[in-house]
């Protein structure tokens, strides 16, 4: 029997309601994330990869809001529970980081007392035993001289130390699922493989399960396991990350690695893919990606395909539907 | 820090000199101050020998720096209207405009706050619309408008709240005090809300803007995301973030609520030291207006001072910038 999924996401749809009409911006996306497991999940901005992370957290600012689908953590399911329950999902079970570690700390509290606040909100401890865990936590995500620095102010540490700051605050409460909205966009280069490495390795210590949302797919190569790849609001194709890399069934997907490889398999030059992304007011009939598609046939344009399993992986192409074959030639 | 305040201090001093010159020229070359101190039939001799004994006929600057010297001794002269030294006019008075700009204050910020932190939080709430609505009339409203409208509401309809004077007041040492009995408090409601409307408008209109941006902000989303509960969210990390803007501005209005008081005292005949300014204006009672001038200014200083010290209290950042300065 296979272990249960640390997050299980079925059939999501997360919708904005305006007054000309309802915007899908996360349509039908499902996957799963196993303890330990690094899901990494890309697509060109607006495709719905960081609103897929806040409707997991229940954290959708009005008027969007989940409108249908399932959210299971752990066996749980957590997208239907009352407010206040929700709440102690988020940093105990569910940790988050975000971007901006330059705003993602209230500049006027100490650091110390924003992860001391944390803990106690989440695990029975007096203050001083939630600041010996504080440090802790400190010292484990690589800050030096932790016990005086818990003291210091955000403003006082560098744009890697406070995302270092914001990796502790996720996991101060030993969460099953971290989910890191393109945590090293904002940093220096220099330092934005440490701290995906540092990301990687505290989670897979604790067997937490991470989310990691990135444009950057060198880091998604070295950091996860397996890839979703999003596209106006669904899931293009999910699967290994070698596979997806090296050998995509998507032509979106070998768009976005850089290269458009010719149907014999052989790598034509590097290009980009022409036109970009639909407004979600305006996504075309049948599969969303046809205005663009070098591959794009008469199905396409009539019917929506959903996601087909190919060789290890799932695609949302007609080009990999069984009978795909005929409408090819 | 130290450097900070010393600083601070230090412009406090300059404006205060400013604030002197302004009402010494005023005192100076606002009319004879001679013609308004004797009467038709007193001798040119005479006069020449009081404005000698006064020191009207030493050079501007010793004078200049005589009127420094007396006021920063908290000493302005003799009042030409009612021949009594200003400082004891402005000591019987000072108590009443001190209590109705206080309790106006409070007023303001004890409803303002937290009607801009629920208005902030409740964006679309019915309650929330009424409160807008009020707080526009309190911004359009001209405060004599308000304090008349009052007067006909509850002093001449219901008959339940005096429409003039403090009521009973309580001496205790050279303070008196009108919170003490029942027909003081009466008095002060009308006044108070009077004079604190336009504040406490000004107060939730603020505190609502701030606090929309400030929950817009990654951290209070953050705060969300690591689970805390409403009111630490809402009180802990967004209402003190909002808290500079508003100390700033609460702490400029209240320099303007004594300014105003004058307004509201003469509208509620209140025998404070704006009802006081107003008859000196009309009888051309230069010592007295100078010390008005000298005093209202001090208070305004005074409050800066504390504003800023607040502020390096509440935000670390500004902290910093205080050691390096
Ligand atoms: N409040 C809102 N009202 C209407 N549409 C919204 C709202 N918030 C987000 N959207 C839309 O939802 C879509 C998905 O947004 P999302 O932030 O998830 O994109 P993303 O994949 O994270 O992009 P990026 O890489 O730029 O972060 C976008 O097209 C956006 O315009
Ligand atoms: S379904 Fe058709 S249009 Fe869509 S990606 Fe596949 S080939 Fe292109
Ligand atoms: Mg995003």
């Amino acid at each position: 029997m296979p272990e249960t999924p640390a997050l299980s996401v079925r059939n999501l749809r997360v919708e904005f309601p305006t007054r000309r009409g309802t915007l899908v911006a996360v349509d039908d996306v499902s996957f799963d994330i196993a303890p330990g497991e690094v899901l990494g999940i890309v697509g060109e901005s607006g495709a719905g990869k960081s609103l897929t992370g806040t409707a997991i957290i229940g954290l959708l600012e009005p008027p969007g809001r989940v409108a249908g689908g399932e959210i299971v953590l752990n066996g749980q399911r957590i997208d239907n529970l009352p407010r206040e329950a929700m709440r102690h999902i988020r940093g105990k079970r569910i940790g988050m980081v975000f971007q901006d570690p330059l705003t993602s700390l209230n500049p006027l509290y100490r650091v110390g007392e924003q992860i001391i606040e944390t803990i106690r909100a989440h695990l029975p401890m007096s203050e001083r035993e939630a600041r010996a865990r504080a440090i802790e936590l400190l010292i484990e995500v690589g800050i030096q001289g932790a016990e005086r620095r818990i003291d210091g102010y955000p403003h006082e540490f560098s744009g890697g130390m406070r995302q270092r700051v914001v990796l502790a605050l996720a996991l101060c409460a030993e969460p099953d699922l971290i989910i890191a909205d393109e945590p090293t966009t904002a940093l220096d280069v220099s330092i934005q493989a440490q701290i995906i490495q540092l990301l990687k390795r505290l989670c897979q210590e604790r067997g937490t399960a991470v989310m990691l949302i990135t444009h950057d797919m060198g880091v998604i190569a070295e950091t996860a396991n397996r890839v979703a790849v999003m596209y106006a609001g669904r899931i293009a194709e999910i699967g290994p990350v070698r596979e997806v890399i090296k050998s995509a069934h998507h032509p979106y997907t070998r768009g976005l690695m850089g290269s458009i490889p010719s149907i014999e398999g052989t790598n034509d030059r590097l290009t980009q893919i022409p036109g970009s992304m639909p407004r979600l007011t305006a996504i075309p009939k049948g599969c969303a990606f046809n205005p663009r598609c070098p591959h794009a046939f008469d199905r396409c344009r009539r019917e929506r395909p959903d996601l087909m399993p190919v060789d290890h992986s799932l695609a949302a192409c007609w080009l990999v539907a069984p009978q795909s074959a005929e409408a090819r030639s | 820090m130290l450097a900070f305040t010393i600083r601070r201090l230090f412009e406090a001093a300059i404006v205060m000199l400013t604030v002197a010159l302004m009402a010494f020229v005023l005192f100076r070359f606002v009319g004879d101050p001679i013609n308004q101190m004797v009467g038709q039939d007193t001798s040119l001799a005479e006069r020449e020998e009081l404005r000698e004994r006064l020191g009207l006929n030493d050079p501007v600057l010793v004078q200049f720096g005589r009127f420094i010297w007396n006021a920063a001794r908290y000493d302005f002269g003799i009042s030409y209207q009612v021949k009594r030294p200003v400082t004891s006019l402005i000591a019987e008075r000072f108590p009443a405009t001190f209590e109705l700009a206080l309790t106006a204050a409070f007023f303001a910020i004890l409803l303002g706050i937290p009607m801009g932190v629920y208005t902030g939080i409740h964006r679309d709430s019915w309650l929330s619309k009424l409160f807008l609505s009020v707080s526009l009339i309190g911004i359009s409203l001209p405060t004599f408008l308000i304090g008349i409208l009052l007067i006909y509401v509850f002093a001449v309809q219901l008959g339940v709240l005096p429409s003039f004077g403090r009521g009973e007041v309580v001496r205790i040492g050279g303070w008196t005090t009108g919170l003490l009995t029942a027909s003081g408090l009466k008095a002060l409601i009308l006044p108070a809300i009077t004079l604190g409307l336009f504040q406490m408008t000004l107060v939730t209109r603020l505190v609502r803007s701030q606090m929309l941006e400030v929950l817009r902000t990654d951290y209070i989303k953050f705060a969300r995301a690591r689970g805390l509960g409403d009111r630490a969210v809402n009180f802990g990390h967004a209402l003190k973030n909002t808290l500079i803007p508003v100390i700033t501005i609460i702490g400029l209005q209240l320099g303007a609520i004594i300014a105003f008081a004058i307004i509201t005292e003469t509208v509620f005949q209140w025998p404070g030291m704006g009802l006081m300014f107003i008859q000196a204006v009309q009888n051309a009672d230069i010592p007295v207006m100078s010390a008005y001038l000298l005093l209202v200014a001090f208070l305004f200083v005074l409050i800066n001072l504390i504003v800023d010290l607040l502020y390096v209290w509440i935000d670390p950042r500004v902290r910093i910038y205080g050691r390096e300065a």
